[in-house]
């Protein structure tokens, strides 16, 4: 069971801001949906066979990528060719 | 992340007063490596991004655009492994790649794809000149990772104003390195990570000359001597520091050193070490506390769902290891006579043993050129902070042949290596060492050469020819030292010595 104050820790990880109310209303969401899970780990039968598939790779050549203009078009805050980003020191 | 100096908390337990002569410097290292790799470790962007403007090296993936899959570079993997092997690790049969999530804004994603419970390889160890000999250093872990963009703090170095972001280096294949605690000193800490790199270098896997390419983070804490062998963790009381952010060979020690000297005051006032992340500040070569409550993180470390496994180990049996340093310090102690010194400087460094195997073979077994190469030749590099690398190959066995053939003196040989590495360090070029002899003059004066020069200092010098005669030999010092000074070291002393002593001889008394 999750309580209040585990989904308090999650929004704290996670950098979302939530009210005192809004705790309230998630945390029986929150085991609802573990609810789901409990059902499906009682289903019998293994997962689909993508257990075996390892080892994909791609080999080390240069594809080229994005502009720098490209890159930051969606960005609404540039400096000389860089993201902005607030303050983090 | 905040950055805060200070003192520790104070706490009024006694019992740790103990005797600092009888402590013991605990450390282990976790070393990150960009590997040498023509791509990024999940996409295709190049890795040669040093001489580009930010965030020309990025594509969807490496921005973590949504919809995007990682593709892991088969290379990558290959370099790791070869670095797992050279580190006698045992290779998993099953490894796989995992995220780690944190906010940051040099993640993009929010999560950081490395390897968590799952690495490419564990339990091996690297044997290096110990402060008591050869020592053998374990390492905990060998795994891949994902570098994180870089980022440039704006508008003033103690508070910044804002942040910006530069992802040309997010995704560049990383391989991190974990120590057990065994190193007891910097000094260890420096030859551990010098034998590592010189190793990785060997691999060809790694370039130490691109900057920013390995990271350093040293866990060390100060023991009473036998405890932590003993306990197997450090005492309550004496928590270790895990200092962030070293990026240089010599940042290492420094870090180190300060970080000792500040647990040792600590311990000696009586106060209570508290297991702390502290940051390395370069620049004034000291560490500082991080703001501990923030740097307590949870990463919720799960499978990286966009990613297959690993199944590698078997890679591992064809890999065939290329002449490692210690096999090729033994190598050139016996194909080219070093001594065991000269033989761990040129060998501990790739480039440096390179340099020496592509010498004509008739210079190489010579202690003269190898004298030349690990004290002189070195000894002028380190001075001007430049590599070996900056060294044109066929001058330097020019200059040397000179040296051999005696057209000039081992001094004025040191002479024209300053003149030409000061000439490489300012313009990027120098003239050949032939035409830098000739320039400055530095033919030797020999035999016929000789005479003018003497007959020149005699006449001048009377009072002391005199006095030679009447048996004074402080006189024939002098008139030595009179001819070194006209031909500025040009003339080779033995020679010199018999010709001055024939001359002074022939005229009587
Ligand atoms: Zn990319």
């Amino acid at each position: 069971m999750v309580s209040e104050r585990d989904v308090e820790h999650i929004a704290e990880l996670a950098d979302i801001g939530i009210t005192k109310d809004e705790l309230g209303e998630f945390t029986p969401q929150f085991n609802e949906i573990l609810e789901y899970f409990d059902l499906l780990d009682s289903v019998e039968g293994t997962s689909p066979a993508t257990r075996d598939l390892t080892n994909i790779f791609r080999d080390d050549t240069v594809v080229p990528g994005l502009s720098a203009d490209e890159a930051l078009a969606n960005t609404p805050e540039k400096e000389d060719g860089f993201f902005k980003a607030p303050r983090v020191m | 992340m905040s950055v805060l100096s200070g003192t520790p908390p104070v706490s009024s337990d006694s019992s740790i007063a103990t005797d600092p002569s009888n402590d013991e410097v605990i450390i282990g290292l976790e070393i990150h490596c960009q590997l040498d790799t023509s791509t990024k470790l999940f996409c295709g962007c190049s890795t040669d991004y040093r001489d580009d403007g930010p965030n020309t090296h990025v594509c969807p993936i490496c921005l973590g655009l949504p919809g995007t899959l990682p593709k892991v570079n088969k290379k990558a993997v290959e370099y790791a492994l070869k670095v797992a092997k050279a580190l006698n690790c045992e290779i998993l049969e099953e490894s796989e790649f995992a995220r780690k999530n944190y906010f940051y804004p040099d993640l993009n994603k929010g999560y950081q794809i490395t390897q968590y419970d799952r690495p490419l390889a564990v339990r091996g160890y690297l044997d290096i000149e110990g402060e008591d000999g050869e020592k053998r250093v374990r390492i905990t872990r060998v795994h891949m990772e994902e570098d994180p963009g870089r980022l440039v703090h704006k508008g003033g170095t103690d508070r910044p104003k804002y942040t910006l972001v530069d992802y040309n280096r997010a995704g560049i294949p990383l391989i991190e390195i974990v120590t057990e605690p065994d190193l007891r000193s910097p000094k260890e800490a420096r030859r551990f990570l010098n034998k590592l790199r010189a190793t990785l270098e060997y691999l060809g896997v790694y370039d130490s000359e691109k900057e920013g390419s390995l990271r350093v983070d040293a866990n060390i804490s100060i023991q009473p001597r036998g405890w932590f062998e003993r306990e197997g963790k450090g005492k309550a009381d004496r928590g270790r520091a895990e200092v962030k952010n070293i990026s240089s060979y010599k940042g290492v020690e420094k870090a180190l050193t300060f970080e000792i000297t500040r647990q040792k005051n600590a311990i000696r006032r009586g106060q209570k070490l508290e297991s702390a992340t502290r940051h390395f500040v370069e620049t004034r070569g000291v560490t500082t506390a991080s703001r501990s409550k923030e740097m307590e993180q949870d990463y919720r470390y799960f499978p990286e769902p966009d990613l297959r496994p690993l199944r590698v180990r078997s890679w591992s049996d064809k890999i065939v290891l290329p002449e490692l340093p210690d096999a090729r310090k033994v190598r050139f102690i016996r194909e080219y006579g070093f001594s065991p010194t000269h033989a761990a400087t040129v060998t501990g460094d790739w480039r440096v043993a390179e340099f020496y195997d592509n010498l004509p073979k008739d210079l190489a077994v010579s202690a003269a050129t190898a004298t030349w190469i690990a004290d002189t030749l070195l000894g002028e590099l380190n001075y001007r902070d430049m590599s070996i690398s900056d060294v044109p190959h066929g001058h330097f066995i020019e200059l040397i042949t000179l040296i051999r053939k005696d057209t000039i003196t081992d001094k004025s040989g040191v002479e024209v290596l300053r003149s030409l590495l000061d000439q490489l360090k300012e313009a990027g070029s120098c003239e050949k060492p032939s035409e830098c002899v000739k320039r400055l003059n530095l033919a030797k004066t020999g035999g016929e050469g000789l005479e003018p020069v003497i007959s020149e200092v005699l006449a001048e010098q009377p009072q002391a020819v005199s006095d030679y005669a009447s048996g004074k030999s402080e006189a024939f010092n002098f008139l030595i030292g009179q001819v070194m000074k006209k031909t500025r070291g040009r003339v080779d002393p033995t020679e010199l010595n018999r010709v001055m002593r024939e001359t002074l001889d022939s005229r009587g008394p």
